[in-house]
């Protein structure tokens, strides 16, 4: 038994996420927010915060935001309004951010995820949009000397989503951040690359601890910083339950006691540890105040039901729906939801045309992904069409092809054949389904294996399969495979009997 | 030609009908600038050479027939508060002394179009925080009328140059009577229009709710010529304002009857001094001779104006000037140790000793634990004051009292006691607090010669009932023409 079982206590994760939306303009000038520009040339003197200059909104921008926030099931207000949050840094050119403070577009929301434990939802406090600021870059050589500042990014649009504290694991956390990932991927909302900073997380974390008296005892909150793809936010926060609990058991801690305050911690990839950066003594003060230059936003209940009417089916929808309709597995369904919508109506056209649903899913989950991994491709690309594979599936069916044949098979129509016959044939492939000549085939792997006749007669009926395997290296695979199965057990009882009577 | 007494609308029609071009009024409008800035000190920069190139190409389009617009050929000041592209645009501070904008700020921008000739940038107070143009880094303007007295603030070194005959006309910002005042101070037209009636884009900002752009001149006429020039909706200015611009110059001709003047007794209390009271009573009496109804009114809760102005313009102020931190444009300080080393010695070496109390005491006024007694008090005020001015309208064309409770007072007098200093906003400032239009007009002099101003304020985005009561006004009187010594 290892710690983490030998004690029963709660992990208690909330998560700050922010993406960037893809709009082609920034969210208050019309500069272009396109990644990877030279630096600095994305710029105006809106975002450069130059004297005199007014942000003027991007409603592109606020639209996408409030699609996100019916899509994360939050409650749209019907009137908004922008504030300046105000801290001096580098990459903030005006040294204050424009962002949302005491009336956020949208709160109360929830997100359903999967941990393979079954759907769960985890309640969101809130989502507002903001200003990005720029990027620092740090001179490594000249000695920590001088750093750069791009401010291509400043004033991209930026959403920011706040969950509650209910993410209990760090398999749930990246549950939490796929699921984001993928809705908004989906909506057109961000294209949420993590490498990129299009997606960006900073996790809040800590332990309750029963304790022997009855009392529950809570671990000093850690803010987890730097964390750069979604397997790094796993394991920092399994790094960092692991830490407080054991630093717990050394110096019994608790959040609440006096000197306890909450840290901010950055994540180390290459050691695979957090390090303790600052402890908030006491809270930034931001001075917020509503922003002058901006007028408030209104948004009638007319415009939230004409965006929320082209969310269409949403991920958690279809988690359910495929196992309910199609008969998949909890985990096929969240496999093929995973891809996105595309590729579920792939698998939808594919399932309807040939009549066996779970196969179809079987296809997906392992071949066809795989085969779009590998080239990299998205699904509409796919050179196999739906009705494809449905041909693929059907004929395989109706010669019972065995799994390597039909494999070959799928790589030909993979290649350019447009069809499973066709594929067949440029292979050779010809079934043997005819049960005398199949029969005899397995007499003869029978009386070549006396040693495993003999095993299966002690009852090691997992000896049948090295005869099978003869007779399909002799049908180079084109055996109807449950029919040599058949014929396989029919003949070694015969056998069997034969042999007490001799 | 004499630039002295001509008006704008006056130095249009010559220049259209061809009796003189736009070099010779160039020529002639930095001639008397030369001649009497060196005591007046109203400019920052006389942009000769580029005034002369406007003007070369107004001409040439004078010679091709073309169009002219409602300014052609008249030289206009800029205070130095409009970013105005490649120009020195200092906002009266060492921290901005080598700023050059890269692009024209929206008024700017209308003046190219109306054909105006942008002949420099005037003195101000810095970031506008003044009432006397002494906060200025570079030197204090004087006023026209007594060189030992202040024309007035932070506008002052555009009313000290139309008043001194320097230029017909000129812009200046009012963010709690900045523009009213120091034409009140210099005995000339000054008006700050409804919040959001001119754009604010290019405009560098003190306190952005209370900031706005006006004109300065020496009668309405051309008063309303400039500010149909420059208002209107700007779509770079979100709280710029989408309403048609009314045909001021030829509505303000219109005399408004029947006509009811609302005077607000919080306007006449202790601090008016005894003449300016005489020459605003004076005034009223005019219109009454001229059929208006006088009612006395009340505003009461402009006795809390200055209070809140000074917590919510400083508090926007503090996060409008955090951008002055040396590390993009503007001034670095040449030794520092590191980042915040450099923040602080940028600043500390920038900014002036005005421009940093209104920073700290607006850091102050939103910092946790303090932003609700003071900043959302405020607030709250404000909406008090606007409702108290919303009661008056209902029963009131414009309200009318001093600009300012005492004429001029003399440089260096006030320096030492901001206090007093902000009190010479008493009367203006709650204009600001509400987004109301008000003008300012020469209603008379003291016994030792100064001017006197009379303010009119009106409801929101009634500038052309402001125009046609200044008008009405104007008409009886010939204070507007009287000029300094």
């Amino acid at each position: 038994m290892t710690w983490s079982e030998s004690i029963s206590y709660r992990t208690v994760i909330g998560l700050e996420v922010h993406v960037q939306l893809l709009t082609r303009t920034k969210l208050f000038c019309g500069c272009s927010t396109t990644f990877g520009q030279p630096p600095n040339s994305a710029t105006c003197p809106v975002c450069l915060g130059l004297p005199g200059a007014l942000p003027v909104m991007n409603r592109r921008a606020f639209d996408l935001a409030v699609k996100a926030a019916l899509a994360l099931n939050c409650r749209v207000a019907g009137f908004t309004k922008w504030d300046r949050k105000n801290y001096f840094y580098p990459d903030l050119p005006k040294n204050y951010q424009i962002s949302q403070y005491d009336l956020p577009f949208s709160e109360e929301g929830w997100l359903e995820i999967d941990a393979g434990q079954g759907p769960r939802r985890i309640g969101l406090i809130r989502v507002h949009l903001e200003e990005d600021a720029g990027k620092l870059l740090h001179d490594e050589n000249g000695g920590g000397q001088a750093s750069r500042v791009d401010l291509n990014r400043a004033g991209t649009p930026l959403l920011e989503i706040v969950s509650k504290p209910e993410v209990a694991s760090p398999e749930e956390t990246r549950a939490y951040l796929e699921e984001i990932r993928l809705l908004l991927r989906e909506l057109g909302v961000s294209d949420c690359e993590m490498q990129e900073g299009s997606l960006r997380c900073d996790a809040n974390i800590n332990l309750h601890i029963p304790q022997a008296d009855g009392s529950v005892a809570a671990t000093p909150i850690v803010e987890v910083k730097n964390l750069n793809s979604v397997a790094a936010v796993e394991r920092a926060m399994r790094y960092e339950t692991q830490r407080q609990f054991e630093q717990f058991q050394k110096d019994g801690k608790k959040w609440g006691e006096p000197g306890v305050h909450k840290a901010t911690a950055g994540w180390d990839e290459n050691s695979r540890t957090t390090r303790i950066q600052r402890r908030k003594e006491e809270a930034a003060d931001y001075r917020y105040f509503p922003e002058p230059d901006l007028v408030p936003v209104t948004v009638s209940a007319a415009r939230v039901d004409e965006v929320r009417a082209e969310l269409g089916e949403l991920p958690a929808a279809q988690r359910a729906r495929l196992p309910a309709q199609y008969g998949l597995s909890a985990y096929d369904a969240g496999v093929l939801t995973r891809q996105g919508r595309a590729f579920v109506a792939y698998f939808e056209e594919a399932a309807r045309l040939c009549g066996d649903a779970k196969e179809t899913a079987n296809w997906l989950a392992n071949d066809v992904l795989q085969a779009l991994n590998e080239s990299k491709q998205a699904i509409r690309y796919f050179p196999i069409s739906a009705a494809g594979l449905a041909d693929l599936i059907g004929e395989i069916k109706a010669t019972g092809l065995n799994k390597q044949r039909s494999r070959e098979v799928f790589a030909e129509m993979l290649a350019g054949c447009p069809s499973a016959k066709q594929a067949m044939d440029k292979l050779g492939i010809k079934v043997i389904a005819d049960r005398d000549q199949l029969a005899d085939i397995v007499r003869r792997a029978i009386a070549a294996n006396p040693t495993a006749v003999a095993d299966f007669k002690k009852g090691k009926t997992k000896a049948a399969d090295a005869i099978k395997g003869a007779v399909m290296r002799e049908t180079k695979g084109m055996a109807r495979t449950e029919l040599v199965q058949e014929i396989l057990l029919e003949e070694l009882h015969r056998a069997g009997s034969d042999a007490d009577r001799g | 030609m004499a630039m002295m007494d001509t008006s704008a609308a006056e130095i249009r029609q010559l220049f259209v009908g061809g009796q003189a071009s736009a070099r010779e009024i160039t020529h002639s409008c930095l001639e008397v600038i030369r001649q009497r800035d060196g005591n007046i000190k109203a400019f920052l920069h006389v942009d000769e050479a580029g005034a002369l190139d406007q003007a070369r190409l107004v001409d040439e389009k004078r010679a091709r027939g073309e169009a002219l617009g409602q300014l052609a050929g008249v030289p206009v000041a800029l205070k130095d508060v409009l970013c105005v592209r490649g120009q020195p645009t200092t906002c009266g501070s060492k921290i901005l002394a080598s700023f050059t904008p890269p692009y024209d700020a929206h008024v700017v921008a209308r003046l190219r179009q109306a054909d105006a000739i942008l002949v420099g940038k005037t003195n101000m107070d810095e970031f506008a925080m003044g009432s006397s143009t002494e906060n200025s880094a570079y030197h204090t303007t004087r006023n026209p009328w007594d060189l030992e007295r202040t024309p007035g603030g932070s506008s002052g070194g555009s009313a000290a140059a139309v008043a001194a005959g320097e230029v017909p006309l000129a812009i200046g910002s009012d963010t709690g009577g900045s523009i009213r005042q120091p034409a009140g101070l210099c005995g000339i037209v000054g008006m700050k229009p409804s919040y959001g009636r001119v754009s604010r884009f290019g405009l560098i900002a003190y306190g952005s709710s209370l900031d706005q752009i006006g004109p300065f001149a020496r009668n309405i006429a051309d008063a309303a010529l400039l500010l149909a020039c420059v208002a209107g909706h700007d779509a770079r200015d979100s709280t710029s304002v989408e309403r048609a611009v009314p045909a001021y110059a030829q509505m303000s001709e219109q005399p408004l009857r029947p006509l009811t003047i609302g005077v607000p007794r919080e306007f006449f209390g202790a601090g008016l001094d005894g003449e300016v009271e005489k020459a605003v009573r004076a005034a009223l009496e005019v219109y009454q001779g001229l059929g208006a109804t006088i009612r006395d009114v009340s505003l009461p809760h402009t006795r809390f104006a200055v209070a809140a102005y000074y917590l919510v313009a400083t508090a926007e102020a503090s996060s409008n000037l955090a951008r002055y931190d040396g590390g993009h444009f503007g001034r670095r300080a040449t030794m520092f140790d590191n980042l915040i080393d450099m923040y602080c010695r940028s600043r500390g070496e920038g900014f002036g000793a005005e421009v940093k109390r209104r920073i700290m005491l607006g850091t102050h006024v939103l910092s946790s634990g303090y932003r609700d007694a003071y900043y959302v008090k405020a607030l709250k005020v404000r909406r008090l004051i606007k409702q108290d001015f919303d009661e008056v309208f209902n029963n009131c064309d414009v309200i009318i009292g001093p600009t300012s409770p005492t004429p001029a007072f003399k440089l260096g007098e006030k320096v030492g006691d901001p206090l007093a200093m902000y009190l010479s906003d008493v009367y203006t400032i709650s204009a600001n607090l509400a987004g109301l239009p008000g003008i300012s007009i020469p209603c008379g002099f003291t016994g030792s010669g100064l001017p006197i101003g009379l303010q009119i304020l009106a409801a929101p985005f009634e500038e052309q009932k402001l125009l046609q009561v200044a008008r009405m006004f104007e008409r009886e009187t010939d204070w507007h023409d009287r000029r300094p010594g």
